[in-house]
């Protein structure tokens, strides 16, 4: 197990190196010169180069991003042009408020998706399944952004009873207020998790009930009970460990259109707030950090996988 | 992107190559694997269903210059914001008096042109680079497998938001952000298939006869990795258009006025409290074509290799 875990972790050194490349270029690549939009457009041809050299912006492009990745390195992203505060802990920050609402929406994901495989799965073929299987698909083509709307209209306008914008209401601290708040932006941002965790519990539990040892289990008589919550769920809750980790990253994606529907101050408003001001510093923390996050959370997933199923890594 | 329901590496062939017919099965005698697969795709109730929604939604898109009632950016602030119902106004009007049922039909036909171009763009290019790193393996796949994994690296929304804030803001960029976050996903199913496709024999078999390595690529291989990329192709349309919809409700893609659905939701947000229709509308019409497209997308799955339907 400890060489597998090693080979992954050095696996992902060039793959991060890469997401460090790509964020830099990509930041490159942006129209407009940085040192314009930090001074502003009454700046002097002067100025414009004095600060060009402070930056390093007159210097070959390799050059540029080796001090950069070290600066990354040592901690120093920057400062935000628009913000005129440092990058990392600012971003760290909104980082933190995203990671609740992440958690929440995994946390719905699971105790939604995975009853609804299993029922679906015990019951193939009734009209249960094919309910479940058609509001799987329903859960796949929602727009979460839309979904967010639709919510904030129902809840929050027509009913009136959870708040629909923010993280806390003025003047409130409490957890109670927090929860309120992540309500409705972690319900949309499960649907589709919910909807692939679903399916996958499902595919899984009915490729397990076939499997020689359920029949054993049943022959030697097991009640329908024990052979399915014993048995057959433990194994066929491998898989989908792997799923809802997968689903943690893929939630970061949609963490951003979700933040913007419910203005939440997470990482996802303020990188797309940083993109619209041009706000290349921060902009650039804010998708080095999703980015290396989510590439993080596969590891993590990995090794988890690897532990639970020690098939994983005897293979390698 | 939905490619973990392009997981089936079974070799098809050409349409001319017939199903052997067991004397138990005497269904099947004649059969092409494709006319067999359109059978059981007609049986498929849902997967009709949408590709008949997604007819009519393409035919009205296609035909939007004569069926659109209205100019769907002409300004009429006289109707502000009525409601669905109102005459001369069907489905309402927007915060500028514009008609939503001629600019959902108008919304329609961009939305439609950016998933399928899309899709086109990114199979086409993932293809060519799949083919070509299963084919020649060695160095060609090691580079490019790396260079996908730092591509898979991003969420793929992220990875789109992160071209767009390079390229700019804009319908055409935010296009080429979608296409370009779905390449790597093609070039993974064709690199897999052909990795397991080149050690068969008919392709030993063409290599033997003296035929080059283009040939062998266009001729042998990559009609074999069709079936599985239709399947991939059908159901990741619906996510490059939601994807370029949250691109443009995000203020990255197409920009108003322009009659997108993306745009719409985004400027109908502003008035969900006097006119939720402006929200609810265009939301509604991604929903249906995404969901009609994942009827479909499933159906053709379940019809080009049965075994998944388990």
């Amino acid at each position: 197990m400890t060489r597998y875990v090693t080979q992954r972790v050095i696996s992902l050194i060039p793959v991060l190196i890469g997401v460090t490349l790509l964020v830099f270029l990509v930041m490159q690549l942006a129209p407009g010169d940085p040192a314009q939009i930090m001074l502003g457009p009454k700046a002097t041809e002067s100025s414009l180069a004095q600060l060009r050299h402070e930056l390093g912006l007159d210097q070959p492009i390799y050059v540029q991003y080796g001090r950069w990745l070290t600066r990354v390195v040592q901690g120093d992203w920057g400062r935000s042009i628009q913000l005129k505060r440092e990058v990392l802990p600012f971003i760290l920050e909104r980082f933190r408020n995203s990671a609740y609402l992440m958690v929440l929406a995994v946390l719905l994901a699971c105790s939604a998706g995975i009853p609804a495989g299993i029922i679906s799965a015990i019951r193939q073929y009734s009209l249960d399944d094919r309910v479940a299987m058609i509001l799987v698909l329903v859960g796949f083509s929602i727009p979460i952004f839309w979904l967010g709307i639709m919510l904030q209209i129902i809840f929050g306008l027509k009913l009136g009873i959870l708040p629909v914008s923010g993280m806390q209401s003025p003047g409130q601290t409490g957890m109670l207020d927090l929860l309120k708040h992540l309500i409705l932006p972690a319900v949309a941002l499960a649907t589709g998790a919910t909807a692939i965790i679903a399916r996958m519990t499902r595919s899984s539990m009915l490729e397990v009930v076939r499997q020689d040892y359920i029949r054993t289990a049943r022959a030697k008589g097991l009640t329908e009970r024990t052979t399915t919550g014993r048995h057959a769920l433990k194994n066929a809750l491998i898989p989908v460990i792997t799923i809802v980790g997968l689903q943690v990253g893929y939630l970061l994606g949609g963490d951003i259109l979700i933040e913007i529907v419910f203005s939440y101050p997470g990482i996802g408003l303020a990188m797309v707030n940083g993109i619209l001001a041009r706000d290349f510093p921060l902009v650039q923390g804010a998708i080095l950090l999703v980015a290396s996050s989510y590439v993080l959370i596969n590891l993590a997933v990995d090794i988890t996988y690897a532990y639970i199923d020690p098939r994983i890594h005897y293979e390698q | 992107m939905s490619s973990e329901y392009a997981s089936s590496t079974r070799p098809q062939s050409g349409a001319a190559e017939v199903v052997p017919s067991p004397a138990n099965e005497p269904s099947f005698r004649g059969r092409s694997l494709t006319s067999e697969a359109l059978r059981r795709l007609r049986r498929d109730k849902m997967a009709v269903a949408g590709a008949i929604f997604l007819l009519l939604v393409a035919t009205v898109s296609i035909l939007a210059p004569l069926l659109a009632p209205q100019d769907p950016l002409e300004i009429n602030l006289s109707q502000r914001l009525v409601p669905p119902g109102t005459s001369g106004y069907p489905l309402g009007a927007d915060q500028l008096g514009r008609d939503m049922l001629s600019r959902l039909i108008w919304g329609g036909r961009i939305s439609l042109l950016i998933g399928f171009s899309a899709v086109m763009m990114a199979m086409g290019l993932g293809v060519f680079i799949g083919l070509l790193a299963g084919f020649f393996g060695g160095k060609t796949d090691t580079v490019v497998m790396r260079l996908i994994d730092i591509l898979m690296a991003f969420p793929a929304i992220l990875l789109a938001i992160t071209i767009v804030a390079s390229l700019g803001p804009g319908l055409r960029n935010s296009m080429i952000a979608v296409s370009i976050v779905g390449i790597p996903y093609y070039a993974r199913i064709v690199r897999g298939n052909v990795l397991s496709l080149r050690e068969q024999e008919f392709i030993q078999a063409a290599r033997v006869i003296g035929g080059r390595n283009s040939r062998i690529i266009i001729r042998h291989l990559f009609p074999n990795t069709l079936a599985p990329l239709i399947v991939a192709a059908t159901l990741d349309v619906g996510w490059f258009i939601m994807a370029a919809a949250g691109l443009s409700f995000l203020g990255l893609g197409a920009q108003p006025p322009t009659p997108e659905w993306g745009v719409m939701l985004s400027e109908g947000r502003q008035f969900v409290r006097n006119a939720p229709h402006l929200s609810i509308l265009p939301g509604t019409a991604i929903f249906l074509v995404v969901l009609a497209l994942n009827f479909l997308g499933d159906g053709l799955r379940d019809a080009l290799d049965p075994r998944l339907r388990e």
